[in-house]
């Protein structure tokens, strides 16, 4: 009756528990290496080519790295700029980390940014004044999340119902929907003798420095809450739901997943869709928690880090959290050291940063698992 | 006569494609993603202005931007090839490479944020911007024959057979002894020379380097090779029209007939539809973006 050795004697469950539940603790710490390494590798690699760098232009490189972290950690107000660049950068990482788990590049976080901005700025228009920032706030996550979210789903639907290349077709859409609100700011919507839309009456959020006496002159804003709800929310989603675990089975195996019953075509342009609306929740950080209206141009390079944020972050909400400090404590540290070296040195470290990572992930890969195979044969 | 001005405006405006299209075209047939053209133009926009500036030659100026835009190249070959990372990362990172690296060194060599000094390049002053001023420009010429080129390489020799078979499928071409690396390699190096080339003619026409002065060619370029389904001769059709529209747009301007943004985005919304398979699907090489595990 029990011939079958699928099925465990009842006497040997706890034996066969334990052993799974260290094999499991094992697979766990080799993911965590794999994650982790490869990062590390390109900080150390970003040190070095920092160093030639900053030689190269007659200055000591410990003073240049003391000059950063005085700028950025150091005092509050270059504290605050790190957490405010952080806060879009995080919701671009996880717009780009989400569509990686669903095997998918998002190109076109920029855009959705913009896009999700520019909506956000217009429902600020229509709202009259005095209406508690409170009550406003759904309308605006509503009217992000939406605006970033079509120009999200325009590449899910191509792709899922003719098979167009994702990464081409939003990098075409960031040039057109650049170009489309360019078209309605400057022609439309504009403040005369300004490059913005009028400033939004109600729901502004207040800014860090309004608690924080310090912060003073920072951008850092309450949006930095919902960058971190976004974030624990991507994390459930991806692994405490079926929607999730369905998205990440098409970026494993799309053909297992078809196979499983799992609509390949529906999770790509959900994936996207999903990505393009986190990218545009990130544009409240600028309208609703800084400058309180839309201008051209507020959201340039935010998409490229985001990329480099998610793939830093390993595509891993935490992750991308920690990535995206990174990633603004480097911008925020250029302009500190400007005095010293060029600013432009920070531009070339992400660069190395982005390509350490994505060279070092493959290798690593096969380094550990060559050392493992090795040491579980001898 | 205003025929020929905008004929020749518009050859003027879509020489940078011609070039980077071509080198795209081989990239892409080999199957690497052409993403990093934009990288390799600006590249060897800045190199070409940094060599003419010191040895006051526009000649060296062209080789250095050959050596800009293939240095760059190799970078993302051995990033991919070697080593097997993603290609749309690395062509990414190689775009911002550029952007960085050609910033840090018009600071260190040239103590400005935003241009470099004249440089003589190869026009005659006073020639006006007809074609008697196009054809005086050896950069012109080479890049209406470096599509000629990379067309007769695709399909006239054995070397551009092995091209097209490592593009399509890798493992097959690797089985009848064909060196796979070694051939995407070539092409990819060859990739980052022409657009390097393209992006001299851009600088050394302008007789500047400015920050940035590529300005999404590169982009268009690859939009160029897709909307031409990957063939050389169809691609440099689709920048000639691409050119056409801008140079359009430019004698529009001023005028209240369409917004300038909407011609813009002309190259890539006719781009998305040819993805979208409306006129004839566009059907890319089958290993493009592929890691190979040979």
């Amino acid at each position: 009756m029990t011939s079958d050795p699928t099925l465990h004697p009842v006497g040997e469950a706890p034996s066969a528990a334990t052993t799974a539940s260290i094999e499991k603790r094992a697979s766990r710490r080799i993911a965590f290496e794999e994650a982790v390494l490869p990062p590390l590798v390109a900080l150390v690699l970003a040190a070095v080519v920092g160093d030639v760098l900053i030689l190269s232009f007659g200055q000591s490189p410990s003073a240049v790295y003391r000059l950063l972290l005085d700028g950025t950690w150091g005092n509050a107000y270059g504290f605050g700029q790190v957490l405010y660049k952080a806060t879009t950068l995080t919701f671009t990482g996880l717009a780009v980390g989400l569509s990686l788990r669903a095997g998918l590049f998002n190109i076109g976080a920029e855009s959705q940014l913009a896009a999700g901005g520019f909506a956000a700025a217009m429902v600020g228009v229509l709202l009259p004044a005095g209406i508690p920032a409170l009550l406003c706030l759904p309308l605006y996550l509503l009217a992000a999340g939406f605006g970033g979210g079509v120009v999200g789903a325009i590449p899910g639907v191509l792709k899922a119902r003719f098979g167009a290349h994702e990464v081409i077709v939003t990098i075409m859409l960031n040039f057109i929907v650049l170009a489309l609100l360019n078209y309605l700011v400057s022609a439309k919507f504009h403040v005369p003798d300004t490059l913005h839309t009028p400033e939004l009456a109600s729901g502004a959020l207040p800014r860090l420095s309004d608690f924080l006496e310090p912060f003073h002159g920072s951008a850092a804003n309450l949006t930095i809450l919902l960058a971190i709800a976004t974030a624990i929310a991507v994390g459930w989603y991806l692994f405490r739901t079926r929607r999730g675990f369905e998205l990440r089975a098409v970026g494993m195996q799309p053909a297992a997943a078809e196979y499983a019953g799992v609509s390949v075509a529906g999770v790509t342009w959900r994936a996207l869709a999903a990505s393009g609306a986190i990218a545009g929740l990130g544009g409240l950080n600028y309208v609703l928690g800084y400058k309180h209206y839309y201008e051209e141009g507020f959201a340039t390079g935010a998409g490229f880090l985001g990329i480099a944020v998610a793939l830093v972050g390993r595509g891993h909400p935490i992750g991308i959290v920690v990535a995206a400090l990174l990633f603004a404590t480097l911008s925020q540290g250029g302009l500190a050291v400007n005095a010293l070296v060029p600013k432009q040195m920070v531009d070339v470290l992400q660069a190395v940063v982005i390509l350490a990572v994505a060279t070092s992930v493959p290798e690593v890969r096969r380094l550990l698992r060559g050392a493992r195979a090795g040491a579980s044969r001898g | 006569m205003i025929l020929l001005a905008f004929l020749a405006q518009t050859l003027r405006i879509a020489i940078p494609y011609l070039f980077a299209a071509a080198g795209g075209t081989l990239s892409e047939r080999a199957g690497l993603i052409a993403l990093a053209l934009e990288g390799y133009m600006l590249g060897g926009a800045f190199c070409a202005v940094v060599a003419s500036h010191y040895t006051e030659s526009a000649w060296i100026g062209i080789l250095a931007a050959i050596g800009g835009g293939a240095a760059l190249s190799m970078l993302y070959a051995v990033c991919t090839i070697r080593f097997r990372a993603d290609q749309v990362v690395v062509g990414i990172a190689i775009n911002l490479l550029a952007i960085g690296l050609t910033r840090f060194f018009l600071r260190l060599l040239f103590d400005s944020s935003s241009n470099s000094p004249r440089v003589a390049g190869f026009q005659v002053e006073g020639s006006g911007t007809g074609f008697g001023a196009l054809v005086q420009n050896p950069l012109v010429w080479m890049g209406v024959l470096c599509i000629v080129g990379v067309a007769w390489l695709l399909y006239r020799t054995p070397f551009g057979l092995r091209i097209r078979a490592v593009g399509e499928h890798p493992i097959a071409a690797a089985s009848v002894g064909v060196p796979v690396a070694r051939v995407r390699y070539i092409a990819v190096a060859l990739s980052g020379m022409l657009a390097g080339l393209g992006g001299a003619y851009l600088s050394l026409d302008q007789h500047q380097f400015t920050d940035g002065m590529t300005a999404g060619r590169g982009f268009i370029a690859l939009a160029a090779i897709i909307f031409g389904r990957w063939d050389p001769k169809r691609a440099a059709l689709a920048c000639l029209l691409f050119a056409a529209a801008e140079t359009l747009q430019i004698r529009l301007q001023g005028t209240q007939a369409l917004p300038s943004q909407f011609v813009e985005m002309i190259p890539y919304v006719l781009t998305i539809v040819a993805l979208a398979g409306v006129v004839g699907r566009a059907v890319a090489p089958t290993a493009l973006g592929r890691t190979t595990t040979e």
